[in-house]
């Protein structure tokens, strides 16, 4: 059936291509814990009683989950470094180099659909768990700690996981940059010797395999939680 | 020790307490009871602030709850507190329950917490239970834990909200009896319950509360002899045919 393809050429450019995995895989797990750690600041915000802190949050939250995430890669990857050189006045200025403005520009993407998934964890845990842990004499960064992050991120455990699938997979779109990651490898590969079909059709079985087995732990994760309880 | 002065709240339009007055002593132990909706876990709340409230002032030993310049936290590690529901943290075990304020809130070693917090699972009868997780206990010793995590902070005054209201009936007695106990030893406690049994053994003053108001409160012995107020009477003769 495959006569006329040439699968050899995969074997060949394996080393490559699993440096373009290494690029993705450090870009989702970075990203991820980036856009957990913003998340949650921005979710203790969105939840607090003060106008000047829910406010922002808020609107942060609504703009970058209006925008497309490659709007906002191409803002990070072409409009930081022009505000560099703007600011720095060194027309030399590259700005921070393209990991890192992926990086940043996942970052921010993603707290905000972290953000929302961790107020609602926030939320899913019982009011009186904060009142018992008031009534102790706790205080609330105390209380957010001890008590009720550990058992919002208890509940919040597979989906948080499930969002860092979705983001293995949109870290994808940083090809269209030129960076080098397991897509823009195979990609390039693809069109260097011309073995388009055979290129993209292992990039997408590699991505599936990940992406399944991914969930497959989630899932036995979510039944364990869920039996714990 | 407490002090309740006129105080009323209001969520939006609805007034859930109006006008509340009362006292309690050092060493009293007053019930709440009344309907449900009538506001006792409202008022039992805002004693210690877990509940802010709009009018009126309350002191507990002398320091104004709702007042501007109030440390709640410590006033409230100074005044335990028990829930219809227990409230156990379900992520630490019940040791950790019993010392994680011991030494966040009042700055004691672990080794003093974890002596303090065994000696009173000793005293509720629960020390083998110490390394479990509080989902692994029944509701009658989930409750006996959340008591001793409240008196590990060695509290001037105990609240309880219906402590034994979403027990299984073979289990209240095993609550209750330790909160006789506390109340024989001279515990001051203002406790919301339904459990007549429990007033008449150890309660000093009776309250009843209907709709947000302090209907009738009265020394035990008065309030069992004969209420004033119809609504109290009703409510008892309901109660006291179970
Ligand atoms: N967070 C809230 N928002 C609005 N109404 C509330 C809230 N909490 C309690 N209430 C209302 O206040 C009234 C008194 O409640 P509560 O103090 O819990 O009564 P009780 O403990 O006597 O059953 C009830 O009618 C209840 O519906
Ligand atoms: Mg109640």
């Amino acid at each position: 059936m495959f006569t006329g393809f040439d699968f050899d050429v995969i074997a060949r450019s394996l080393p490559y291509l699993s440096q373009g995995m290494l690029f993705s895989l450090g870009l989702t797990v970075l990203s991820m814990i980036g856009g957990i750690v913003l998340g949650t600041v921005l979710a203790l915000m969105r939840l607090a009683p003060f106008r000047v802190l829910h406010l922002p949050a808020s609107g942060y939250v609504n703009l970058l989950r209006s925008t497309p995430l490659i709007l906002v890669i191409f803002w990070f990857y072409f409009l930081v470094p022009l505000a560099m050189k703007r600011l720095s006045g060194d027309a030399y200025a590259t700005g921070i180099g393209p990991f890192y403005s992926a990086l940043i520009a996942f970052t921010l993407f993603e707290a905000a659909y972290y953000c929302e998934i961790i107020r609602a964890g926030i939320q899913s845990v019982p009011r009186g768990q904060v009142h018992a842990a008031f009534a102790l004499g706790l205080t609330y960064g105390q209380a957010m700690r001890r008590v009720i992050l550990p058992q919002a991120f208890r509940n919040m455990v597979p989906i948080l996981l499930t969002q860092g699938i979705i983001l293995f997979q949109d870290t994808s779109l940083v090809y269209v940059v030129g960076l080098t990651d397991f897509m823009g490898a195979a990609s390039k590969i693809a069109q260097r010797d011309g073995r388009l079909v055979e290129m993209y059709l292992f990039a997408a079985l590699i991505y599936f395999i990940l992406c399944f087995l991914a969930s497959y732990v989630v899932k036995r994760l979510q039944l364990r939680y869920s039996v714990g309880r | 020790m407490i002090a309740i002065k006129n105080v009323s709240k209001w969520y939006g339009e609805f007034k859930v307490l109006a006008g509340c007055t009362t006292q309690i002593e050092k060493g009293e132990v007053v019930v709440v009871c009344g309907p449900s909706g009538s506001g006792k876990s409202t008022l039992i709340k805002c004693v210690n602030g877990l509940e802010p409230f709009q009018e009126g002032e309350i002191l507990v030993d002398g320091i104004s709850v709702g007042g501007r310049k109030t440390d709640l936290p410590k006033l409230r590690s100074r005044v335990g507190m028990v829930f219809q529901h227990f409230e156990l943290f379900p992520h630490m075990k019940v040791l950790e329950n019993l010392t994680l304020a011991q030494v966040k809130v009042l700055g004691r070693t672990p080794e003093a917490a974890i002596e303090k917090g065994l000696r009173l699972l000793e005293r509720v009868d629960l020390s083998a239970h110490k390394d479990k997780f509080p989902g692994n206990l029944s509701g009658g010793q989930q409750q006996r834990v959340a008591i001793a995590r409240a008196l590990c902070m060695d509290p001037i005054a105990m609240l309880f909200d219906e402590p034994t209201s979403a027990l299984d009936p073979e289990m209240i007695n095993e609550v209750l009896d330790v909160m006789v106990e506390l109340a024989q030893e001279g515990m001051t406690m203002m406790v919301v319950t339904h459990e007549m049994g429990f007033a008449r053994k150890v309660a000093h003053r009776v309250i009843f509360m209907d709709s947000g108001r302090i209907v009738e409160d009265a020394p035990k012995e008065e309030f069992f002899g004969t209420p004033r107020s119809e609504r109290a009477q009703l409510f008892l003769s309901k109660i006291l045919q179970h």
